[in-house]
């Protein structure tokens, strides 16, 4: 086994276990805690691949603003430890099986694909930080600066519930 | 390891490295506390600690050591694993970001390596992004301490913490923006080689730098990032009149002392990244061809060396009339060595000049902590959202603009 290989197999073993423990988890802190270990582990995945920039942005802004967002409401409402409804534990066994068929179908789409995981490693333009900036401001600046513009458009709505709730 | 470090040399490269940084960083992070205190009890008329060791210089190590011994009690209710991770995670954060800082250009040859001073490869693309990524978690440290003390005034702290480093992360990136795209990398050691002069063009030192573009810029990254290391007149999640000590009243012993230490050593690595994106990193204010300059390392060492070794014969106690000539003499043979072998001074140039630029804004930080009051909490949000946000995109906008004009018209 290739040392990348090796590599790649701890980090995706690091992002599995984040993910399951960010399930399993009683209380809301730990439950983002381990969201942030999948998000750091898929950066490292993303660095592996070459694609630099990336990962860097992956921990800035999922890592970092979105889950101490996260961290920071948890902590404002003093979440306490997760209560068990009997619908909540209902919703279990469908889960599963909700999982079982989306495993299923990304590796039915990966056989038949006929290429192995090494393959999704892409370095060159699309990793590069150039390749990326002339993608998202030369071909897509449409598609881009639209979804800027959504994303002002939920910054306005906050802003004003908030204003509606002082008044 | 073959994917990772191409020879098994470079590994151990890498680990000697690594223990040599660590332990110059947590000696400059102890001589760090002495020089606050002694320098906020000049600017307040005191003296400040002199009683252990001369001139108080052995006061870091009692500490130190007092802080070994301390008891340690965990209080009752605490969420123990967040309770023992944020001060992990504060001073690893801390002491991760402090590797990817490079201190000189030129590598050290040593039995055939090629040793460059700083432990990220020169080559690290991502340098200032995975700075932001590394200070992006460190709000975890203080958050996840203030909520897992299970007490209010840490719950407080922690609380203002998150919003207060969320709020100046903006800031803080948007400030860069402009450096960036002058350089057009974000490579730390080629944005301080984008301030040097071209070849064939006239060299102008310290004119080249980006702070004189880049000025407002400069003002909100250091106010931005004095606000993020949580430090006078942004310390609002400690403020002892309101939160006790705020996020780490809870800790005790060593483990406050790691949130100290982490403090401490981010602002060491936010005075490096002042001095690298705005004032040339290593290099010299002078002229290349202003060789008297070079010999500055010297005429700042040696007359120093000398003043303490006179300061020393002086001293009152025993102790120190030992001590301190020894140190003088050694700074002084250190001076006279940089004279007489010209490439011992050569290399220690860069070193040298950006050392010098850190200590300056080092002393920035404790002269701040010295004279200014600390915000209020509405304050604080105020100048963080309406103030530097503003001026910092405005920053992006105006860099912008002019360097696209440059293109356009080739006035370069």
């Amino acid at each position: 086994m290739s040392e990348p290989l090796l590599v790649f197999f701890a980090l995706a073993a690091l992002a599995v276990i984040g993910a399951v423990s960010l399930i399993l988890q009683k209380h809301p802190i730990h439950s983002a805690l381990s969201l942030i270990v999948v998000m750091v582990a898929l950066a490292g995945l993303f660095l592996l691949m070459g694609a630099e920039f990336v990962a860097a942005v992956q921990i800035i802004v999922y890592g970092g603003a979105i889950m101490v967002l996260f961290v920071f409401v948890i902590m404002l409402l003093n979440a306490g430890v997760e209560e068990h409804t009997s619908l909540s534990k209902m919703a279990g066994p469908p889960g599963l099986l909700l999982v079982a068929a989306l495993a299923a179908f990304v590796a039915a789409t990966i056989a038949k694909s006929g290429t192995g995981v090494q393959a999704a490693a892409q370095t060159g333009a699309l990793s590069s930080t150039k390749g990326i900036s002339e993608m998202v401001f030369k071909d897509f600046v449409y598609p881009f600066e639209l979804t800027s513009f959504l994303i002002l458009v939920a910054i306005l709505g906050a802003t004003v519930l908030a204003q509606r709730e002082k008044s | 390891m073959h994917f990772l470090f191409a020879t098994r040399d470079e590994l151990f490269i890498a680990i000697a490295k690594i223990a040599v940084l660590l332990f110059i960083v947590l000696t400059v992070n102890a001589y760090l506390t002495w020089f606050e205190r002694k320098v906020v009890a000049h600017i307040q008329s005191r003296w400040g600690p002199h009683r252990v060791g001369p001139h108080g210089l052995l006061q870091p190590l009692a500490d130190g050591v007092k802080f070994f011994f301390k008891e340690d009690p965990t209080p009752a209710g605490v969420d123990r694993f967040v309770y023992y991770l944020a001060p992990l995670l504060a001073l690893g954060l801390a002491l991760t970001s402090i590797a990817i800082i490079p201190f000189g250009p030129e590598p050290l040859r040593v039995f055939g390596h090629d040793i460059y001073l700083g432990i990220a490869p020169p080559n690290l693309n991502i340098g200032i992004l995975a700075l932001f990524a590394i200070t992006a978690l460190g709000v975890y440290g203080v958050a996840l301490a203030g909520w897992a003390s299970n007490s209010k005034y840490p719950l407080l702290g922690g609380l203002r913490s998150a919003a207060q480093m969320v709020s100046y992360e903006l800031a803080l990136t948007m400030s860069l923006v402009g450096v960036l795209l002058m350089a057009g990398t974000f490579n730390l050691r080629d944005i301080i080689n984008a301030q040097a002069p071209l070849a064939g063009h006239p060299d102008h030192g310290m004119l080249g730098w980006n702070i004189w573009p880049q000025i407002l810029g400069f003002f909100c990254f250091f106010t931005a990032a004095v606000a993020e290391t949580n430090r006078v007149p942004f310390d609002l999640p400690e403020a002892e009149q309101e939160l006790v000590a705020g996020f780490h009243t809870e800790y005790a012993s060593f483990k406050f002392a790691m949130f100290f230490i982490a403090e401490y050593t981010s602002m060491i690595t936010v005075s490096c990244l002042c001095t690298i994106m705005f004032f040339g990193g290593w290099l010299s204010p002078f002229p290349a061809s202003w060789t008297l300059a070079h010999y500055l390392p010297s005429v700042v060492l040696i007359p120093f060396g000398l003043w303490v070794i006179m300061d020393g014969f002086r001293y009152e106690t025993t102790l120190g009339r030992v001590v301190l000539p020894v140190v003088g003499t050694v700074i002084t043979v250190l001076g006279l060595v940089f004279i007489v072998f010209p490439h011992v001074n050569a290399f220690i140039q860069a070193p040298f000049w950006f050392i010098s630029k850190v200590l300056l804004f080092l002393f920035v930080y404790v002269w701040m902590r010295g004279t200014l009051p600390r915000f209020r909490y509405d304050q604080l949000m105020a100048f963080g959202w309406k103030l530097l946000l503003p001026i910092s995109m405005a920053n992006v906008a105006i860099s912008s603009f002019v360097i696209l004009v440059k293109m356009q018209w080739g006035a370069k």
